[in-house]
């Protein structure tokens, strides 16, 4: 067993990134805690030190109990009685462990009792649970939940409710339905005013929700009666001590066996309206969304840590035709390509988390003062940023992940298939990664206005004129050619001005960006450190071919060809 | 009722990943190839005490543990779990101490602390594997002791309820206040250092360690930061019967032994066969 923090110095190197100094100094304003709470930071050093502490003990967590009961986890499930969840034993010593450890409420102010940590370090401990165990990663994880709670709610809510989440009570969002999937503004879940007490009962069912017995949850819900669209839902919080929710069954499902995935009946459950009526769907779920992908981006990202070294390990174990497998071109190819797309996808994650971080950090600050002209702008390209790049990162990263875990089964040959191996769990865990808080396909619906818009093309701009090391500057040369043809792909399908056609080719687009801006986010973390080197090699080698093959498809594509796709 | 509860903990080389460089030349322990550690099974009793002052508010663990200075992050840890604080008992008299002077040494301490209601500590350390320190403490203090405890149930009306584990079963016994318990590494394992915690308390500093800062103003502000040390002085101690010199266990010798792979050899399990290897285990030691 090991300390999944201190057996992957590539997290130390995303930590330590140079923005994080500003990163924190926004979010201690300027290490003012220090003087309200003993355990508040003195000064960046500090904080740092904070923070790589937690990390050891969320590594040595992840690494020592829950990638222990990962196996017993998958086979035993959680299972329901009398209406309720009752977790496997593994899920429920994991989250006691973390409970204990002080790991929930990460980034909650300490105000409400939380450790008020970036988001940075909040993600990289995600990174770790999921290499761990994916499946264990969501009830731990919906702790997102309560950001949206602390940006959105009540301060009389947010008293009562966050203390409960850093003390270790575990959340829900309560959004699919039977008919309401990709397409949440089809939600029926009704709910009623009661002038009497003033509560609001909600009366329904929901499907899918991911442990949906957890202690609080956010419920998109039908305030408006009569409406039909997103404009009549609202977001409503749940107090399982009020009671009125049972769990009529948990889904059998393909992987993440050990999350419970629940079916709700509400009847007549008293409910608080969580911020404005009518914002539901259109503000609220937007937030939670977001922050959701990013977490699933970890998610993918820590199940890609997973895949690769289960695959390593193998390849140097076994051996064949009088040597370990991993010394024959196909098999090491694949180790390695492997690596190249789990470095790129994690330095697309932490960026991405930076981006969000430091707006974030801005709206808050906001609260409580007037922002000046430049931090008020500041704020706004980065929000924008943050917005391009959390459905890349979530597309790119659950697309890799499911690339990771397939080779990983590859490289173990039949051993793979069988049930022996950790390989197996793991691509069936990967495979939903790519599905849920919104699949691939919706990801690119969210990216392409990036495309068209210019966000990807911009920052791209910014790669190609920072400072990197000299030896690096032909790799990037190629990088530049790439951007010209996905410049000149970009132009030849908005030309169109087809939206279909931009829609049919988007994927393709979003998929370029993705390429390009991976590989520069590689030689500056190569600039910072050089063992990030190979990947950087590797992974442009890979992504020149794959920008090649889309501008290739565009660059031949005629008008009519769309017909022969429809169906 | 609140409880005075004293943690017996030893920072002891990890001796569960031995290396081929964890012993030097000379047949003794090369401590720079072994990473220092909380001796497993005290973190065991760690874990016992801190949940009676969960289950008695306002009870108070504190950790004792004799060794160099540097043992002081052995109380760093246990405040990271939860302890409220500890004391190193350091002094070069103490050095070279075997089981009877080192329990004389803490008893002495246990002494100076006082008022005591319960002293817990693991059943042995894993570098001597003796089991002989706490026992002897008990015996030193006059007050009765439970070894091989697997969890202590319950304190109530000056007793304790104490399940043991023994070889052939679990006996429960109860015994009057105070006393010394020894923790079986099969009991619960500790909790993890807590993220707040371990921000509260990283800065928690011995006497010998701040002489190195340049500012000592924290530990003013914030007294809990400070772990104290405790020389034989402190603890009224007899010079005769600490350390070296109140050691009667004396090393003749050191030897190395290299266990060395043979060919394995398989028995049919005839009754012949198996004479003729007890005959042979006999004859190399192996039992016997």
């Amino acid at each position: 067993m090991s300390n999944f923090y201190l057996d992957n110095s590539d997290l130390r190197h995303h930590l330590t990134h140079p923005l994080m100094e500003k990163l924190v100094a926004m979010r201690e304003r300027n290490y003012a805690d220090a003087e309200k709470y003993d355990y508040a930071p003195f000064n960046y050093e500090d904080a740092m030190d904070s923070y790589e502490k937690v990390l050891e003990i969320a590594g040595e967590i992840s690494g020592e109990i829950v990638a222990a009961n990962a196996e017993s986890v998958d086979h035993e499930g959680p299972h329901v009685v009398d209406g309720r969840v009752v977790y496997a034993e593994g899920t429920q010593k994991n989250l006691d462990a973390l409970v204990k450890a002080g790991l929930m409420g990460i980034s909650i102010p300490r105000r409400y009792n939380g450790l008020n940590f970036s988001l940075v370090p909040y993600i990289m401990a995600a990174d770790m649970v999921s290499r761990a165990d994916a499946g264990f990663v969501n009830i731990w994880g919906l702790q997102d939940c309560a950001e949206t709670i602390y940006e959105f709610a009540s301060e009389e809510q947010k008293s009562k409710f966050l203390p409960r989440v850093c003390a270790g009570e575990t959340m829900a969002m309560d959004l699919t339905e039977p008919d309401a999937g990709s397409d949440l503004q089809a939600v029926m879940l009704k709910a009623t005013y009661n002038e009497n007490d003033g509560y609001w009962y909600l009366n329904g069912v929901k499907r899918f929700i991911t442990n949906g017995d957890g202690e609080i949850a956010l419920v998109l819900a039908r305030s408006e009666e009569g409406t039909k669209d997103g404009r009549g839902l609202s977001m409503f919080i749940y107090d399982k001590n009020d009671g009125g929710v049972t769990v009529r069954r948990i889904e059998n499902k393909m992987g993440i066996k050990g999350s419970p995935t629940c079916e709700l009946v509400f009847k007549n459950a008293r409910a608080e309206l969580c911020g404005s009526r009518k914002m539901g769907l259109i503000k609220y779920v937007m937030a939670l969304m977001n922050g959701a992908r990013l977490g699933i981006a970890a998610q993918s990202v820590g199940v890609s840590e997973a895949a690769y070294r289960e695959a390593l390990a193998y390849a140097q174990d076994r051996k064949q035709f009088g040597k370990a497998i991993i010394e024959f071109p196909a098999v090491y190819e694949m180790i390695s390509v492997m690596k190249a797309k789990l470095d790129a996808s994690r330095s697309l994650l932490y960026e991405t988390t930076r981006f969000v971080d430091l707006y974030k950090n801005w709206e808050d600050i906001a609260k409580e003062r007037l922002l000046e002209d430049a931090e008020r702008a500041e704020m706004k390209a980065y929000q924008k940023l943050a917005d391009a790049f959390t459905p890349l990162a979530k597309g790119m990263s659950s697309e890799y992940c499911n690339q990771n875990a397939y080779d990983c089964v590859q490289v173990h040959g039949g051993s793979g298939f069988m049930k022996d191996y950790a390989c197996e769990r793991i691509y069936r865990d990967a495979r939903i990664t790519s599905i849920y808080e919104g699949t691939t396909q919706l990801q690119v619906v969210a990216a392409i206005r990036h495309v068209t818009t210019g966000t990807y093309l911009n920052k791209i701009m910014d790669y190609e004129a920072a400072e990197i090391s000299a030896e690096l500057l032909p790799l990037r040369e190629r990088l530049v050619a790439m951007r010209e043809k996905y410049v000149a792909a970009v132009e030849k399908v908005t030309a169109t001005k087809d939206n279909e056609l931009i829609d049919f080719m988007a994927r393709r687009l979003v998929e370029m960006a993705g390429n390009i801006i991976m590989g520069h986010l590689l030689l500056l973390d190569t600039t910072r450190n050089e063992k990030f080197a190979t990947s950087a090699r590797v992974y442009i080698n890979m992504g020149e071919a794959e920008v090649a093959k889309h501008a290739a498809f565009i660059d031949s594509y005629t008008a009519e060809q769309l017909a022969d796709y429809r169906r | 009722m609140s409880l005075k509860i004293v943690v017996l903990a030893k920072q002891v080389p990890d001796t569960r990943n031995v290396g081929k460089d964890a012993m030097k030349e000379d047949g003794t322990i090369n401590r720079a190839a072994l990473p220092a550690i909380f001796n497993p099974e005290d973190l065991n009793a760690l874990e016992q005490a801190l949940r009676l002052k969960e289950e008695h508010p306002g009870s108070t663990v504190t950790l004792l543990t004799m060794g160099p200075p540097r043992a002081a992050e052995i109380i760093r840890e246990g405040m990271f779990r939860g302890a409220d604080g500890g004391i190193v008992l350091t002094d070069r008299a103490f050095a070279g101490a075997d089981t009877l002077a080192t329990s004389y040494a803490l008893s002495c301490a246990v002494r100076k602390i006082g008022d005591y209601d319960i002293i817990v500590g693991g059943r042995q350390a894993i570098d001597g594997d003796t089991a002989q320190v706490g026992p002897q403490i008990a015996e030193k203090l006059g007050i009765p002791q439970v070894t091989y405890a697997e969890e202590i149930i319950s304190v109530a009306d000056g007793k304790a309820t104490i399940k043991r584990r023994l070889e052939r079963g679990v006996e429960t016994v109860t015994c009057p206040l105070p006393l010394v318990v020894t923790v079986n590494g099969s009991a619960d394992e500790c909790r993890p250092r807590n993220a707040r915690r371990i921000q509260q308390y990283k800065y928690a500093k011995s006497p010998s360690e701040k002489a190195e800062l340049e500012s000592v103003a924290l530990y003013e502000a914030r007294p809990y930061l400070n772990i104290e040390e405790w020389s034989v002085n402190d603890v009224d101690a007899d010079l005769n019967q600490v350390g070296l010199a109140g050691s009667p266990t004396k090393v003749k010798g050191i030897e190395n032994v290299v266990f060395q792979a043979k060919e394995s050899k398989r028995l049919e399990g005839t009754d012949a066969e198996i004479d003729e290897l007890i005959q042979e285990l006999i004859a190399n030691h192996t039992i016997g």
